[in-house]
């Protein structure tokens, strides 16, 4: 199949960017959407052009590297799949493709489609964590935890961190991804002693890297590869006005 | 009061005070659309009603002045948040498209802005009787004459029910985001959370704009 590609040209993060044109010649309906620009980037080193920069790691949708938005979409169209679990059967011969980095202040754009997601690991160490500072790990019966529970742990746990959310929302809110790493781990005994803390800790780290506020379109939870639920951030909500009004953390 | 500082200039303390405030607007709505209907009850019964709410000056001050309160709260925060919105995108897409998120949701500005012009309008129009020498003219409590005059041009008619409208659209994203905001969810009422916005936003505009209707039509007359 022939594509017509779209794609953001940045040199380096001070550098103007811009929307650049490239003819894929021959695509297979097989190949995943990095392969893809894998073909192209062959094409454009052997032009002797610069290659386009993109995250990759796992390539089977479980890292979160990967991180373009794709038509206006991050990840592009298919639902709960990552860029590179798309395949370009999802698209059609002579298609135009637009592809763009995440866009938020709170992710500077390093080059071409890379952008640094510093501000997430940040989040995670202002809170997204259980302190073990001593002893060896107790017989993992000890500690009874409902099912129910279990299950919406590891349903937030699935997040993968890569800034969809981020991508998707309007105003760049990073609300989907720091809700699902605080009931990740508020849901479980294991994440009790700090919760109040790690909330507090979490949302201010949000709010200081530059995200924006939710607005309640849900279009996070429409773009999530993991599909984590925007019921999450109500909890969130819950989670930091319990902690503001009623916990005694200052 | 660090913490009370702290919390109100946070992402999800200044979504608190939008969302609270939004609740008590919406009561004030309806409350005035319950006073209004009165209109298809009769003129003596919406003088009456006029004359009631005037009884008591202390009260009525109080609910003024917390109306107010609450209008400047929940506009003031939603700039400010808004503004931080903006500045979290500085460059957007060159194509971007919308998966889930409603017209009502996308156009809460728009909406919002719009009823704030309508709310300055209306006050005048109806409240201080600025606008119109005829209307300047009837007694403090000859609302039921006020509406029909008022109602009689199509153009001002047109005007309420364009912004009952907007109305009914800013409440139908608006009343379903509070229970979000404020944390209120739970898998067995969520369906209800979600409808109750558009549910109570189109009840809430049909009832308003069956006034103007009702002047226009002639089925309230003189």
């Amino acid at each position: 199949m022939k594509l017509k590609l779209h794609v953001w040209r940045q040199k380096s993060p001070k550098a103007q960017g811009k929307m650049t044109s490239y003819d894929v010649k021959q695509a297979s309906p097989d190949m995943s959407f990095l392969e893809m620009l894998d073909v192209l980037n062959e094409d454009l080193a052997q032009k002797g052009e610069d290659p386009i920069a993109f995250d990759h790691d796992c390539r089977e949708g479980i890292c979160g590297s990967c991180s373009m938005v794709i038509n206006g979409q991050p990840h592009g169209p298919e639902q709960g799949t990552t860029a590179c679990q798309l395949h370009m059967r999802k698209f059609k011969d002579g298609d135009d493709i637009f592809i763009e980095p995440w866009r938020a202040k709170a992710f500077p754009v390093l080059k071409d489609l890379i952008v640094d997601r510093g501000a997430f690991d940040r989040i995670i160490q202002a809170g997204g964590f259980v302190s073990v500072n001593t002893g060896g790990a107790q017989d993992a019966n000890c500690i009874p935890i409902p099912k129910h529970n279990a299950d919406l742990a590891m349903d937030a746990a699935a997040c993968i961190g890569c800034g969809a959310c981020v991508a998707a929302c309007k105003n760049s809110s990073a609300m989907l991804f720091v809700s699902a790493k605080v009931s990740h781990l508020a849901l479980l005994p294991q994440g009790q002693p700090e919760k109040t803390r790690r909330v507090l800790n979490m949302v201010n780290q949000m709010d200081k890297e530059g995200f924006g506020n939710c607005t309640n379109q849900y279009e996070c939870e429409a773009a999530c590869p993991k599909e984590i639920s925007a019921n999450f951030i109500a909890k969130m909500n819950r989670e930091y006005l319990g902690a503001s009004f009623f916990s005694q953390e200052e | 009061m660090s913490w009370f500082k702290r919390t109100l200039n946070s992402s999800i303390g200044g979504k608190l005070i939008v969302a609270v405030t939004g609740l008590g607007l919406v009561g004030f709505i309806i409350a005035h659309l319950s006073g209004n209907l009165l209109i298809f009850v009769g003129r003596e019964a919406l003088a009456e009603y006029a004359e009631g709410l005037r009884k008591f000056p202390a009260i009525l001050w109080a609910l003024r002045i917390g109306l107010v309160g609450m209008a400047v709260a929940h506009i003031g925060f939603t700039i400010k948040l808004n503004l931080a919105n903006k500045a979290a995108r500085p460059v957007g897409y060159a194509k971007k498209t919308y998966r889930r998120a409603t017209l009502a949701s996308r156009t809460m500005v728009l909406s919002g802005l719009t009823l704030l012009a309508y709310i300055v309008y209306h006050l005048l129009h109806f409240t201080w009787r600025t606008t119109d020498a005829e209307i300047a003219a009837l007694g403090p409590y000859e609302v039921y004459d006020m509406l029909i005059i008022g109602f009689s041009s199509p153009a001002i008619s047109a005007f309420y029910i364009i912004a009952t409208v907007l109305l009914g659209m800013h409440l139908s994203h608006g009343i379903s985001s509070v229970f979000q905001t404020l944390g209120i969810n739970n898998p067995k009422y969520n369906k209800l959370f979600r409808c109750l916005g558009p549910a109570l936003g189109t009840v809430l505009a049909l009832g308003f704009i069956t006034i103007p209707v009702a002047v226009m039509t002639g089925f309230v007359t003189r």
